[in-house]
């Protein structure tokens, strides 16, 4: 854990850092947020005093970082910058494995770790730890330059806006890849950004900065929901209930336990289900519970045979690990009003609604 | 043609002069790589330092060499080393300043900031990032301010030999006073063929030194 403790820092006459207060607790993903010049980077840099606090306390684990010699204490922080800083004059490995150098680690093992870490970001040992960073693209070399953060498997990554300089597309891969990373390594992680769409998309919990002080730290649908003043909510934009979409899952927004008939069943059954639940229409599902197709009331209803004959396609289907803003992205794109959801086997296991969704954003929105 | 009897007759010679000559420079350059690399890394601590020491070396590099050497006859004198191979040895480490201290200094600050801020993020210290970092990405400079100091010198020495330190020059002020071109010749071509080799020497070297991640 991380503990910032009435932390400031001025720099002449001006004061960057304003009294910070915060705890970052263990395997969170803390992202720090603010316009340029909030705070937020020195805030970052005096945890690993790369600029020093000129009051207040920095806990890492209980221990006081003051107290820790600032070298030993580097060694033991990961750190990732938006430059990313490949040294250009040494090869991947050499890079990956330049804190394990520097803390005398055996080369065997640091040079197999590298090649470990290298195939986590899915770029391939044999090709890349003998090359030299100016033959790696972009997104590359920051896949490396995270893995070079990693290599002396530290407790806590700080990053300093990691993804910033990369082109929208590979951003949004490197992301997915960290978060995938992060979910397996539980690192505490401190990171910089002043883009909201990636500290929704990433951080488990965000600390808003104006003007050096900690204007808001919560989680990101608590700071989206109801967010502490008017600068906060201008800060995290007009769209911010659009944008919590994406921090909820189908599966918190779905009715479970749909009805649902089978090809074998009868016309009418299938409207007697369809009138039971007040429904316009239902899913027809497979032998072992696949979704496959649906019947609709208004067609149904003075027909008859059985449910495979007037089967007509889903409106959609969603995964039930999917956040709502694809759900809703397709719902918007298939003129659908629902959807069905599906697990990881496509059986069908429930439905979202437009307005299931609006009632469960409006009622958090409330609270 | 009699120049090249001449050299024919006078090899043993020449070549005693080339190793005179080759000695001297190679002494000069090597104490002054020493000198100027360590105060072109000192200075980059501080650019009003930079300034001035940068500006004095480019002073003593307007002095003429005649005129130095003979500044500093009566200088060393008082240690009974007024001519010969010291002064000729002081005078070229001087003029060899201002090239390493210039390309060590330059090359240092062009280092990126981003580099800079990532070893010391990940907890290297001063000597460590200079000596993995910052020194193997300026080196390709560096050496090429080695290059200009040698030929530089090669050239000034052959004028060192009127304070009697020997060399090629010898050729060359003897062919001047007894009015003998073959001797001229053969000092003028000696030192330049010797100027050029030492040269594609250095760079054969600057590039065995700079890291393929570093070359174009």
């Amino acid at each position: 854990m991380i503990r910032l403790e009435r932390v400031t820092k001025i720099f002449g006459t001006i004061t960057a850092v304003d009294r910070v207060d915060m705890d970052v607790p263990t395997g969170a993903v803390c992202v720090l947020l603010g316009p340029s010049g909030c705070g937020k980077t020195t805030t970052m840099k005096m945890i690993n005093r790369l600029i020093p606090p000129t009051s207040g306390k920095i806990f890492i684990d209980g221990r006081d970082t003051a107290g820790i010699d600032e070298v030993t204490l580097r060694r033991s922080i990961g750190y990732v910058i938006q430059q990313i800083g490949l040294f250009p004059n040494k090869t991947v490995e050499e890079n990956i494995c330049t804190v394990p150098d520097l803390l005398g680690w055996d080369r065997r093992k640091s040079r197999a770790r590298a090649a470990d870490l290298l195939s986590l970001v899915n770029l391939d040992p044999a090709i890349f730890l003998k090359r030299y960073p100016k033959e790696l693209s972009g997104g590359q070399q920051q896949r490396v330059g995270v893995v070079r953060a990693l290599a002396a498997d530290p407790p806590v990554l700080l990053m300093d806006e990691p993804f910033g300089a990369i082109d929208p597309i590979n951003r949004e891969v490197i992301q997915d890849e960290f978060m995938k990373i992060q979910a397996e390594l539980k690192k505490t992680v401190v990171f910089v950004s002043h883009d909201i769409d990636e500290a929704v998309k990433m951080a488990s919990h965000i600390a808003i900065f104006r003007e050096g002080r900690l204007i808001q730290y919560d989680t990101p649908d608590t700071i989206l929901a109801t967010p502490a003043d008017s600068f906060v909510a201008d800060f995290v934009g007009g769209d911010r209930t659009l944008k919590r979409l994406r921090l909820i899952k189908v599966s918190q927004a779905m009715m479970k336990e749909p009805p649902r008939v089978v090809g074998e069943d009868t016309l009418e059954t299938a409207v007697a289900r369809m009138r039971e639940h007040g429904h316009g229409s239902i899913v027809m599902v497979g032998p072992r519970g696949r979704a496959r197709g649906m019947i609709r009331l208004d067609e149904a209803q003075d027909k008859k045979g059985v449910v495979s004959e007037h089967v007509v396609p889903l409106p959609g289907v969603i995964h039930v690990d999917d956040d709502l803003r694809n759900a809703v992205s397709m719902m918007f794109s298939h003129g659908a009003t629902w959807l069905a959801c599906v697990d990881d086997d496509g059986f069908y296991t429930g439905y979202v609604t437009q307005r299931g969704i609006t009632q469960l954003l409006g009622a958090s929105d409330r609270d | 043609m009699e120049t090249v009897q001449f050299i024919i007759a006078n090899l043993p010679l020449i070549w005693q002069r080339t190793v005179e000559h080759v000695l001297l420079v190679g002494a000069a350059v090597s104490i002054a790589i020493a000198t100027g690399v360590f105060i072109g890394i000192l200075i980059t601590q501080s650019k009003a330092l930079a300034d001035r020491v940068l500006y004095v070396a480019a002073v003593i590099m307007t002095i003429p060499s005649i005129a130095l050497f003979g500044l500093l006859i009566p200088i060393l004198s008082l240690i009974g080393q007024g001519i010969g191979y010291l002064p000729a040895l002081i005078a070229l480490i001087l003029y060899s300043q201002l090239p390493i201290i210039r390309n060590t200094y330059t090359a240092i600050m062009n280092v990126d900031p981003a580099l800079r801020e990532a070893a010391r993020g990940m907890g290297m210290t001063i000597v460590q990032r200079l000596w993995t970092v910052e020194l193997p990405i300026a080196l390709p400079v560096i050496v090429n301010g080695v290059r200009n100091a040698v030929v530089l010198n090669i050239a000034i020495a052959a004028i060192a030999t009127y304070i009697g330190a020997g060399g090629l020059g010898t050729f060359i002020s003897r062919g001047i006073s007894q009015t003998d071109v073959r001797q001229l010749i053969t000092g003028a071509l000696a030192v330049s063929i010797l100027a050029i080799l030492a040269d594609l020497a250095l760079l054969g070297l600057q590039r065995r030194l700079t890291s393929p991640g570093l070359r174009d």
